[in-house]
């Protein structure tokens, strides 16, 4: 995996994870209106970043309209040692 | 229904293989307190929450679990893939290579293959919760025991994370506890008798 696509992955890794976060907070919390402000920006940020990452490497989930051949099941998964970026 | 997104939540990239601490890490794939029972625990205990927060956090967690176990199941394949036999005999794998060759088998690690019987679902809110509670607390203590066993950076790395996720999900669930614990507290007019009653 080439270093521009790991940075951009991590990257919509990182967003992502903040959404799951405050989803979970907000499960527990739904009248917080501050932190739905943050959500709904958080929301936004991660869905602009998977936008862009598709657009280049390739679908993420099954729903993406491909080329032929399939593109979605194009390797790496993420469970195979040269997918993920470096830990921190 | 879920779809699956191809990435992990948090990076794994172990470039070290070590099956000693594979054996180990397992037991958070398939073992009591590891992350098939939290899932399997919290999505099947939703179907009986009682408050809109309740069930949301228990969806919601659970599908997260889903996504612990993919880390657990990544660590464990990174750290044994390829190594020859010998060395997984050597390593204390040699029964599990027997059974397993190099695939990802949900065991604990003492080697006892998962079973339902490390979850319930109760349906009965409070206990249903308490038990979540608990589950978190003793998941939070066995990535504490699993680090303690650990040397390479890049496996302590993402048991650290999961570890922080089971303080946040006791966090939340407690959240939720009191959420239905106060619900329960309301006083209530029946048209009928509950029908825990008159029987």
């Amino acid at each position: 995996m080439d270093m521009n696509r790991e940075k951009l992955l991590r990257e919509l890794m990182a967003a992502d994870f903040a959404v799951i976060d405050m989803n979970l907070y907000l499960d527990t919390h739904p009248n917080d209106q501050r932190a739905i402000l943050i959500y709904n920006v958080l929301v936004q940020r991660a869905k602009m970043l998977r936008d862009n990452y598709e657009r280049l490497y390739g679908p993420l989930t099954p729903m993406t309209p491909s080329k032929c051949p399939f593109e979605w099941i194009n390797e790496p998964w993420p469970w195979q040692r040269h997918y993920s970026p470096f830990a921190l | 229904m879920w779809i699956y997104d191809k990435k992990l939540e948090y990076p794994v990239k172990i470039k070290t293989r070590n099956p000693r601490m594979a054996k180990y890490i397992i037991t958070q794939y398939g073992g009591p307190d590891g992350e098939l029972a939290a899932s399997l625990r919290y999505l099947s205990q939703r179907f009986s929450m009682p408050t809109k927060e309740a069930k949301a956090i228990l969806n919601d967690i659970g599908t997260e679990e889903l996504a612990h176990l993919e880390i657990v199941g990544t660590m464990v394949h990174q750290l044994t893939q390829g190594v020859p036999a010998e060395i997984m005999e050597r390593e204390g794998l040699g029964d599990y290579y027997s059974d397993h060759d190099h695939a990802v088998y949900p065991l604990s690690a003492a080697g006892n293959p998962f079973t339902a019987a490390y979850i319930q679902s109760k349906g009965d809110p409070i206990a249903d919760l308490y038990e979540d509670l608990a589950a978190e607390q003793k998941a939070r203590a066995t990535y504490e025991n699993l680090i303690n066993l650990a040397d390479d950076p890049d496996v302590i790395d993402p048991l650290r994370f999961l570890r922080e996720r089971e303080i946040v999900h006791f966090q939340r669930f407690g959240e939720a506890l009191r959420i239905v614990q106060d619900r329960l507290a309301q006083k209530a007019f029946y048209v009928k008798k509950p029908d825990f009653m008159g029987k």
